[in-house]
């Protein structure tokens, strides 16, 4: 267990070696039979890994951050609430204050609850390897279902949140079979850029558990760029959606469902924004 | 592997070499016969293996031995001073919240750390704060009261969030 990234390069070149933090997706992977490394490295005690920094325009949270972390700060709260939301329903207590929100993002499950606001806030993965370090933006990150573009010899060590993105409402639900410890069925995190007369000047979306990994669709935003946020509209987006998505049936749901849910939530937003009085601050 | 580890367990000091590979709910069960420590689903969803960990609730059955290194561990046969039930015990007992008993240790810390982020939860919070754990004969309806019950009598003289 290294205390800091100096300490860790010799251990991350020994062979068959795997890094985790918080343990509560990689132990009970590899307690389910997915083999066992020769060296299993825990980055919790790595300090460079640890806190939230204000940047300015940009919010950093380094890696190893403890969900339960981010949930109390107060930058978090206030300008990122479609993550707060998100992290707010992510696991129970417990998994909150044991894993980590590097953790999620390497996990790369479709289901990962940070990842649609990730997404939607253009978020970027800071990597950092013993000679270099290097900046990817999330969607390139994530290659599918766990699978990333991280390299052997590197780790995760933040991740780059612009803070003022230019959208007056954050949205975030997601659906799942019990309200704690659900894994999604689906999710949908959206910025919107309401007029005061209630147009859509402008809107980002994603789901998560409706493909492989984060869906983003263009047509479905295209949809609803410069109409009113009214139900007509987004019905009209919500076949879009359905069209764009692919999931799949597994034990929580079936394709079908998901594909009904994954429009229904936009439906949900004529409910929760236009209803809202909450004005995010520039 | 074997590593030496030295933590503080239920406030006493603690040195011992152990097996990396080893799961903190293993070693408080059978190293110490601590067996307030349940294991029940062994993935995080029950929460049966709640310890506290610098006060913070945590899974021992997600854990390994080496993340105790340097760490001040509660567990419940460390909450009493053995002649008095602390308070969130006793409420358990008064309200009638426990009935087989198997998740009631994981549902008592669990409260703890609930009580030290927000000492005076409303009946939704205490509901969420406690999501993480399952219980399958009591009832949810007479823990929330216990948990009430602490929130809206708190007892003097003993701490009410003790870390260990």
């Amino acid at each position: 267990m290294p205390e800091s990234l100096e300490a860790l390069w010799p251990a991350l070149e020994e062979p068959d070696t795997m890094v985790y933090a918080g343990g509560t997706d990689v132990l009970v992977r590899l307690r389910s039979g997915s083999g066992q490394p020769q060296q299993l490295i825990c980055l919790e005690r790595l300090r460079e890994l640890q806190g939230i920094e204000d940047h300015g325009d940009r919010v950093l949270i380094k890696a190893g951050t403890s969900h339960a972390r981010i949930l109390d700060d107060p930058i978090i709260q206030t300008r990122l609430p479609v993550l707060a939301r998100a992290v707010k329903s992510l696991g129970s207590p417990p998994i909150r204050n044991m894993g980590t929100i590097g953790g999620n993002i390497c996990s790369a499950s479709p289901a990962g609850d940070t990842l649609p606001p990730l997404y939607v806030l253009q978020a970027e993965v800071a990597l950092r390897s013993r000679t270099a370090d290097r900046r990817l933006p999330i969607g390139d990150f994530i290659k599918g279902p766990g699978q990333t573009a991280i390299r052997p010899d590197e780790i995760l060590t933040g991740i780059w949140i612009p803070k003022n993105p230019e959208f007056n409402r954050q949205h975030y639900e997601k659906v799942g079979q019990r309200k704690a410890l659900a894994i999604s069925i689906v999710s949908l995190a959206a910025l919107i850029e309401l007029t005061p007369a209630g147009m859509i000047e402008d809107i980002r979306l994603a789901w998560g558990s409706v493909g492989p990994t984060v869906v983003t669709a263009p047509e479905v935003e295209a949809v609803l760029r410069g109409r009113p946020l009214r139900l007509e509209v987004l019905k009209e987006a919500a076949e879009a959606t359905r069209r764009a998505v692919s999931p799949i049936d597994d034990i929580r749901a079936t394709a079908d469902y998901r594909r009904e849910v994954a429009g229904n939530l936009l439906y949900r937003l004529s409910l929760r924004v236009e209803t809202s009085p909450e004005i995010l601050p520039r | 592997m074997k590593i030496r580890l030295s933590f503080r367990l239920n406030g006493n000091p603690i040195e011992l070499e152990t097996d990396a590979e080893r799961r903190v709910v293993d070693l408080l069960r059978e190293d110490f016969g601590f067996t307030g420590t349940k294991e029940a689903c062994g993935s995080g969803e029950c929460g049966a293996c709640t310890i506290l960990v610098e006060g913070e609730s945590r899974l021992a059955c997600l854990m390994r031995v080496g993340q105790l290194e340097g760490r001040s561990v509660l567990t419940i046969e460390g909450l009493s001073d053995g002649k008095h039930l602390h308070p969130v015990q006793q409420a358990f007992v008064e309200a009638g919240a426990v009935q087989c008993g198997f998740c009631t240790p994981g549902l008592i810390l669990g409260t703890i750390d609930l009580l030290r982020r927000n000492p005076r939860p409303d009946r939704e919070e205490i509901r969420e704060g406690l999501s993480g754990n399952l219980c399958r004969c009591t009832g949810f309806q007479k823990i929330v009261d216990a948990v009430e019950k602490v929130v809206s009598s708190p007892a003097e003289g003993s701490d009410p969030c003790p870390v260990g």
